[in-house]
């Protein structure tokens, strides 16, 4: 585990390979997530994005912020197209390369998850990541299916009726070698998980809360504040699922008593997206906190009970 | 020769399908992608056996669609490997979006198509109306005629699609069932000459395509009105012009190295170099219909025929010299282009290419579709169709018949009015 202290010793601490005067927006959740991640898996690493913001602001042609090979890719084809460019190295004997696929909350809940859910079974060995901004941002801030309760988009201009997809759980479900969740509030531990799946075979899975001030109605510098906030209200869980064993991680690990969570009042006023939020909505999110914890609470007590029988 | 070497070499009684899966196998094929698909699910079956067995070494991942199976070879390709993957009609319009991706990323890509009939109805069927919805993707489309055409026109198509001057996927089509499910014998040359005619992709891949942290390369970036995008647009035709010499180059060189032509690469003429009346037609139908050519030469008529291979690019100026002697032609597709001027995507483009010289301008061009869903096209069928363009030439009328719809004949077509 990487803590503060440890920074200086983080061997591309100062090494940027998404490149600065990119065309993210300021506070964007993808920028801090991707460039952590990065400095985690270090230059041999092969990036495929299906269509997202990430099209965009890596920057319009000929100029380009990603310094590593990098593939704009199809919307629904990010975890195929990886799968594809992991075998054809591999079939030119090249196996010290990372492949990723960086894709949005849309490329990856909606679109994307056939393609995902196949290389997930075929144990093609990848990392997948879902940078998950909660709705089509790209696009011009339209509803997903990773979208919460009661979110104004453009195409839920009164809020969402539907909870949010638990894309980790689906992913779990594959019985992949790892599934983690991070968020840009906890770059360390995002930094870590990305160095534990670069050196696990088979897909790993990891889906990042990453806050998106113009679809979100937030200020810029309150990017960072808000993915705290969700963690600290439990709305957001950091854990990680290394073959089959489920961890708590960074603060979550102090939340399995709700009474320890903050309440979500504030976290909801604080962002614009949530200002049509109804009373029974603002209940229907603490259920799905709720379904969280649950499941959480569920898989630590199977792991207790496994540790008791001999 | 051992046993292993003598399944691969040498004549075999082979389904089209599977003459496809030892195609890629003797092209040194490095990912193959696959998705089952009637009716071309035996190409992939036969890779799977032979990957399995050791007796084909490339990687091989069985996807979950056929969207899947292309943007896999897309990173593949990208990757810098030989790449190869076969589909049928429902798959390939399913694949369109990677398709065009593919062609846009100028990636050497070859597919074999059992082509079938698209659906509502369902229909699995030889039609080729599924690789005209991606005519113009950029993809080199060649219709084949014969189970050695595909095995040979497979290996034809990397030697052409990896030419720096081209750069662009090829598929090879053949008509499902007819082709893809029946036996007949093929010849495929001694490894050794294969590998000499089309030789392993150099270790450092392609000269515009690399995956090299040391050089680092943005793939499909967003590009904006302003900059190059119509110029990119612009080196995809020019490559498709280009690849008209290529391909009549491969052609003659594979005719050379193993004794088999398939006339310029582009078409092959029978019997129409003399001919008045001259029918373009394509596919197995094609091959068919030298039997026709051959009564009616026999009765005296000066019939000719010329099979189309290369569908895209077309090849206009070629054809015109080809046909510039006649005093009418026809053409027939196997394909349907609802909504165009004749219904037929053969016969428009002829239409096309014909007006564009003056030897040929004045030419009447007779469309017939037939054979559509896999309906049977028999040799009297295709006797009278050279009949129908008889009767134009002579009375200056198109005769009415129950196929005839908007100056276009649908041979073969049932007589609702009978039943």
């Amino acid at each position: 585990m990487t803590n503060m202290k440890d920074v200086k010793t983080i061997p591309y601490r100062d090494r940027e390979f998404f490149l600065q005067g990119n065309a993210t927006c300021a506070g964007c959740g993808l920028d801090l997530s991707l460039r952590w991640a990065l400095k985690a898996l270090g230059p041999k690493t092969v990036l495929v994005t299906p269509a997202s913001c990430l099209n965009v602001v890596i920057g319009i042609w000929p100029k380009a912020a990603p310094d590593f090979p990098f593939i704009n890719m199809v919307f629904a084809g990010g975890a195929s197209a990886a799968t594809g460019v992991y075998h054809g190295l591999k079939a030119r004997g090249i196996e010290d390369y990372t492949v990723m696929t960086y894709a949005g909350d849309g490329g990856t809940t909606d679109i994307g998850i056939q393609a995902l859910s196949g290389a997930a079974e075929r144990g093609t060995n990848i990392i997948y990541v879902c940078y998950d901004n909660e709705a089509y941002m790209n696009t011009g801030i339209q509803r997903s299916s990773s979208t919460p309760v009661g979110v104004m988009t453009t195409t839920t201009p009164f809020g969402k009726t539907e909870q949010k997809k638990n894309l980790p759980a689906i992913m779990a479900a594959h019985n992949i070698p790892y599934v983690a969740t991070a968020s840009v509030a906890d770059p360390l531990d995002l930094y870590d998980k990305f160095k534990k799946a670069k050196d696990i075979k088979g897909l790993k899975y990891i889906h990042i809360y990453a806050p998106c001030p113009p679809g979100w109605r937030i200020p810029s510098e309150k990017s960072v504040e808000v993915a705290k906030m969700a963690i600290d209200n439990g709305m957001w869980i950091l854990y990680e699922i290394e073959d089959g064993i489920f961890r708590l991680t960074g603060k979550s690990k102090r939340l399995t008593d709700p009474k320890k969570r903050k309440p979500i009042h504030d976290y909801l006023k604080i962002q614009g997206r949530f200002r049509l939020v109804k009373e029974e909505q603002i209940k229907e999110l603490e259920q799905y906190r709720d379904y969280l914890w649950n499941q959480v609470e569920k898989e630590l007590l199977y792991q207790q009970m496994e540790e008791k029988t001999p | 020769m051992t046993n292993t070497e003598s399944e691969f070499e040498g004549i075999h009684l082979l389904k089209g399908n599977y003459a496809a899966a030892y195609a890629a196998r003797a092209a040194n094929v490095q990912v193959v992608t696959a998705f089952p698909i009637t009716p071309q699910t035996l190409v992939v079956e036969k890779i799977s056996e032979l990957v399995d067995s050791g007796k084909m070494n490339c990687e091989f991942i069985r996807m979950e669609s056929e969207h899947s199976v292309m943007t896999g070879l897309i990173g593949a390709s990208i990757a810098g490997a030989r790449t190869f993957t076969g589909t049928s009609g429902q798959g390939l319009l399913y694949m369109s979006e990677p398709v065009h991706w593919a062609a846009g990323t100028r990636l050497p890509i070859v597919m074999s198509i059992a082509s079938r009939g698209i659906a509502p109805p369902w229909n699995i069927w030889a039609d080729f109306s599924d690789v005209i919805t991606q005519r113009d993707s950029g993809w080199l489309i060649q219709l084949t005629a014969t189970h050695q055409e595909i095995y040979d026109s497979i290996l034809m198509a990397y030697k052409i699609s990896e030419d720096p001057d081209v750069m662009l996927p090829s598929m090879v089509a053949y008509g499902g069932f007819i082709l893809s499910h029946t036996s007949k014998p093929v010849d495929m040359p001694p490894q050794a000459e294969i590998d000499a005619f089309l030789p392993q992709i150099p270790d450092q891949g392609w000269e515009h395509i690399f995956l090299d942290a040391e050089r680092p390369m943005m793939h499909g970036a967003l590009i904006m009105p302003g900059d190059f995008y119509q110029e990119f647009r612009m080196k995809i035709q020019l490559a498709q012009i280009r690849a008209k010499d290529k391909i009549k180059q491969v052609s003659k060189k594979f005719g050379e190295k193993f004794g088999r032509y398939y006339g310029n690469g582009l078409f092959e003429e029978y019997n129409s170099s003399d001919a008045e009346y001259i029918i373009i037609n394509c596919g197995e139908i094609a091959k068919q219909m030298e039997i026709a050519v051959d009564s009616l030469r026999k009765e005296g008529y000066k019939v000719g025929m010329i099979r189309l291979r290369t569908y895209r690019p077309f090849p206009s100026s070629e054809l015109v010299q080809a046909v510039k002697h006649a005093k009418i032609v026809g053409v027939v597709d196997r394909a349907t282009a609802f909504g165009s001027p004749t219904g037929g995507p053969i016969s428009t483009d002829v239409r096309a290419a014909l007006q564009d010289d003056p030897n040929t301008r004045n030419l009447t061009v007779v469309p017939f579709i037939n054979g559509i869903g896999g309906r049977d096209v028999l040799p009297e069928e295709q006797r009278g169709q050279f009949e129908t363009l008889f009767h134009v030439l002579d009375k200056g009328t198109y005769p009415k018949t129950k196929d005839l719809m908007d100056k276009t004949y649908w041979t073969g077509t049932i007589d609702r009015r009978d039943s």
